[in-house]
């Protein structure tokens, strides 16, 4: 074991867990709150797609979209198990503490990020199957190892991990990949980066122990947030691609306009805030600015179909 | 072994079994669905 065996006892020589993992460790290595959204998301892309789909494999497909997003969670944590230890944010999480030993988490993850894309392979498409594989691996091996030790653009290239699940649910319906739901990716990828910077502003302490460099590390503050302005701009055209496309009808977009105002008069704000308490408001509006974004898009595509 | 140690060991056991037996009957379902039409 690493230096993370924190809390872990040396009996007889052999090291040994301060006590036996709970149920409640394991699922906390699948970062239930980064899941829920991924499955949010997929849940979206698979209601507006076009077509027909069993309800029983549209619920596989959302299991799934869970259990791979978890499995890639869980080998994050795996393999950052060192910087987690470092972070005040990370620090009490299952392996810092030695709650869990890292192998049984790579295994966990491992295991089930196998099963998940096996299953949505036999249950659901290979499209579906082969997006799930790409959006675990590049979450691992292009954000999780390659990007965020190494650059402050990590966040905005390695964004696309949480930006597949919409695709993969869209993929689940129609079998393929289409400029709508290549539509909702753009939306999540351009919404990582200020979500993210908006977190890192007011954790850059955090971050700057843990070596990661992220954009307030390596380029300061100010240069931050001209670049959550600059994504949070450009983000309110992206939001309005669905409309364009005819994926969503006036009330999405109408909708998307007001919210994304809204968000970039929090980027502004930011922009003029020297302390952290809008960086912290921005970070909790964005999640709910990307819920009430996806649940009009439900609640619009619903709605046309039920009165069409 | 400690009763506590001994009973999340149980727990979890319990919960592997749970899932597995989940797996079986969500694949049981999946395999009607996929091939009733034919």
């Amino acid at each position: 074991m690493s230096g993370t065996s924190i809390g872990v006892m040396e009996q007889s020589g052999e090291p040994v867990l301060a006590r036996e993992p709970s149920l409640g460790d394991y699922m906390l290595l699948l970062k239930p709150r980064v899941m829920s959204l991924v499955v949010f998301t997929g849940f979206a892309g698979l209601i507006i797609a076009p077509g027909q789909i069993h309800p029983l494999i549209a619920a596989v497909a959302i299991l799934c979209i869970a259990v791979g997003a978890g499995a890639a969670g869980c080998i994050n944590m795996w393999y950052e198990r060192d910087i987690d230890a470092r972070m005040i944010r990370t620090a009490s999480r299952p392996l810092p503490t030695g709650r869990v030993e890292p192998g049984n988490a790579l295994g966990l993850g491992v295991v089930l990020a196998v099963a998940s894309v096996l299953t949505m392979g036999l249950a659901v498409n290979d499209v579906a199957a082969a997006l799930l594989a790409g959006t675990i691996c590049f979450y691992i091996f292009v954000y999780t190892i390659w990007l965020k030790p190494r650059t402050p653009q990590n966040i905005v290239i390695g964004g696309a991990a949480g930006a597949f699940p919409p695709m993969i649910g869209w993929a689940a319906v129609t079998g393929d990949v289409s400029l709508a739901s290549l539509a909702l990716f753009a939306i999540i990828f351009m919404w990582t980066p200020p979500h993210f910077w908006a977190l890192s502003l007011f954790r850059s302490g955090d971050y700057a122990r843990a070596g990661v460099p992220m954009l307030p590390v390596v380029a300061g503050k100010r240069e931050t947030k001209k670049q959550m302005l600059l994504y949070t701009v450009l983000l309110l055209p992206v939001t309005l691609a669905p409309y364009f496309l005819g994926a969503s009808h006036a009330l999405y977009a109408a909708t998307a306009i007001v919210l994304g105002l809204a968000f970039l008069g929090f980027a502004v704000k930011v922009w003029f805030d020297e302390g952290d308490r809008s960086a912290k408001q921005m970070f909790g509006f964005s999640i709910l600015y990307l819920f009430l974004l996806f649940v009009t898009l439900i609640a619009d595509n619903l709605a046309a179909r039920v009165f069409s | 072994m400690s009763d506590d140690r001994d009973r999340r060991r149980r727990i979890k056991n319990w919960a592997l079994l749970a899932v597995l037996a989940a797996m079986a009957v969500l694949f049981y379902f999946i395999t009607i669905v996929r091939f009733g039409g034919q």
